[in-house]
């Protein structure tokens, strides 16, 4: 690991003043704000990280660590942990598609250190962009290539990907909150706003420009809009084992359902994608239909519909569509 | 290289100066000077840790994970580096009573608080029920994540994630075992789970 100066925020304005000039929240940024660590510390170990400055931002857990549920809809405070609002009671009965993500997620140690907020800004688990000895990596040396065109790309995305970066969004969490529509509140130097979920990860074309947060800006919190969908909801991945493994594809699927006729429905998908995805146009197809099994199947075809396949990695399109089928008739018998 | 037997540094006008500088105490409430000149600590900086109990008062370089900290500068290497990277669940200790890895954790960011380990588990010379029940189970072959297993073993318990075989298994998926001792562990969990009380 790099040498580095470590500081400590014991208030918002502080950590936001400290990353003020240089935080950026991208993986080169000069200055991390440091959460739970699970990420910053694996990357700066592996190198692939090397900020000047640490900003401990633990002390701020107090205040950025509430939970709450109510007519007005769900709010999660940034440092609350995986594990504080996966046990939550409220967002268990109410919001069960972000219990179940948080849940299915890493490990119990991990869940207990890692918050919301560091969650997902979690990086890529691609293992050129992992290992620095690889000289091609788009996302870690700007221009450079992307080794994972042509090697192993087994877990690489089939959605959203470009020739510059087809490496994998990896986080579980991310994919509920797109599905909900989601917004997330952020505090920086020119005060406070709040932006839709959706907009923070962005696309491929730069793969080093992973997030659309500004230099300095701390996540304070989520907020997820109350719906009748919320409360049949659920998180179905698929691994390579059964506990304690990233998904090779996911679905986030909030359904509100009149009789067997959909109301309205929310997709997420993940293991699969670039970024955390919204799948529209299968909503799109499903609201106003029954909810039969081959209005499933027609809603998961155009989901994956534009999806681009490597050598290693063309089994996604087929598992990614069974694995939304499932979910979505699952979640139809939560209803009933 | 425990520091203890050294001249306390706890007064010493760098220490002072660290603090201020960290903010945490009085200047956690003061306003914020407008232009934030660079205040942290770089390279060494003195560090206060909580450990089983006693207070260990040490001198690291600020990139020393707990990990690190316990088994080379306070002779406690009951806790087993792994992995290095969050994968395994050898390193797992107890910080303010949850278990979290001590390899992904910075030993300077765990001042002030509660750390726990294997060593402290045993009270007046008796082992823990879980560590018991790991022995009357053969709960470990080669025994290098043994260390890992019980303080997440005793956390799962505490939790309440241990109803269930189903539940131990998956709350435990974070410990890996290499000679493959699960089915034993399990069954040491079961034992304990019941000795534990309202620990
Ligand atoms: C072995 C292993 C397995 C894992 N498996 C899974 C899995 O199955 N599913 C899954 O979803 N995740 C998984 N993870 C990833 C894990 O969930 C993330 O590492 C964790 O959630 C990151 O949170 P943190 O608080 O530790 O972030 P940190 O490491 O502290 O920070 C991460 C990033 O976010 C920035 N940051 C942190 N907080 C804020 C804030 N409030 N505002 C602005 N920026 C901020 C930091 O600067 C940094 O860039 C796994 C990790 C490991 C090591
Ligand atoms: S050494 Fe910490 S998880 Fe492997
Ligand atoms: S006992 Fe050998 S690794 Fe678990």
């Amino acid at each position: 690991m790099r040498p580095f100066v470590y500081d400590r925020a014991a208030t918002i304005d502080r950590a936001v003043q400290l990353g003020a000039h240089t935080a950026s929240g991208q993986a080169d940024a000069p200055v991390q704000f440091l959460a739970g660590g699970t990420t910053v510390l694996d990357l700066m170990k592996l190198d692939v990280m090397t900020p000047q400055t640490v900003i401990d931002i633990t002390p701020l857990k107090p205040s950025l660590r509430t939970i709450e549920t109510g007519p007005a809809g769900l709010r999660l405070g940034a440092g609350v942990t995986m594990a504080e609002a996966a046990g939550h009671d409220g967002v268990r009965t109410q919001y069960p598609v972000i219990a179940d993500s948080l849940k299915l997620a890493a490990s119990a140690q991990i869940r207990n250190m890692a918050t919301l907020g560091g969650n997902v800004l979690q990086r890529t688990r691609c293992g050129y962009y992992r290992d620095p000895s690889w000289s091609r990596c788009n996302k870690r040396v700007p221009g450079s290539g992307c080794e994972a065109l042509t090697g192993p790309n087994r877990n690489h995305a089939v959605l959203g990907v470009s020739k510059a970066c087809i490496a994998q969004y990896p986080g579980d969490f991310a994919v509920a909150l797109v599905a909900l529509e989601a917004q997330v509140e952020v505090d920086g130097p020119d005060g406070r706003r709040t932006l839709p979920f959706e907009a923070v990860h962005r696309g491929p074309d730069q793969p080093h420009i992973e997030h659309s947060l500004k230099p300095g800006e701390l996540i304070t919190g989520f907020f997820v809009p109350p719906g009748a969908w919320t409360r049949s909801s659920l998180y179905l991945k698929i691994r390579d084992r059964a506990s304690y493994e990233f998904a090779i594809a996911s679905a986030a699927v909030a359904l509100d359902l009149d009789g067997d006729v959909v109301r309205d429905v929310r997709i997420g998908l993940g293991g699969m994608a670039y970024r955390p995805w919204r799948a529209r146009e299968a909503e799109a197809l499903l609201k106003g239909e029954p909810l039969s099994e081959d209005a499933a199947e027609a809603a998961a075809r155009a989901a994956l519909k534009g999806a681009v396949t490597h050598e290693d990695n063309a089994y996604k399109p087929e598992l990614g569509r069974r694995t939304l089928v499932r979910a979505l008739l699952e979640a139809a018998r939560m209803e009933a | 290289m425990d520091d203890q037997t050294k001249p306390p540094l706890r007064d010493g006008p760098s220490r002072r100066g660290l603090f201020g500088a960290f903010g945490l105490a009085a200047g956690a409430l003061a306003a914020p000077p407008v232009a934030a000149a660079p205040t942290g600590s770089e390279g060494h900086a003195p560090v206060t840790l909580s450990v089983n109990g006693r207070e260990h008062r040490l001198t690291l370089d600020v990139r020393t994970t707990l990990l690190d900290a316990l088994r080379e500068h306070m002779d406690l290497t009951g806790a087993k580096k792994g992995c290095d990277h969050g994968q395994c669940g050898a390193c797992t200790v107890h910080v303010d009573g949850s278990r979290v890895l001590s390899c992904l954790t910075l030993a300077i960011s765990a001042e002030g608080r509660k750390v726990v380990t294997i060593e402290g588990l045993a009270k007046d010379g008796e082992l823990h029920p879980m560590q018991q029940a790991f022995i009357d189970h053969d709960g470990f072959q080669c025994g290098y994540c043994t260390p890992g297993q019980i303080m997440s073993a005793v956390a799962c318990v505490q939790e309440g994630h241990a109803a269930t075989d189903d539940d131990i298994r998956e709350y435990m998926s974070g410990n890996l075992c290499r000679c493959a001792a699960y089915p034993r562990i399990v069954a040491a969990i079961r034992q304990a789970r019941g000795q534990m009380g309202a620990a």
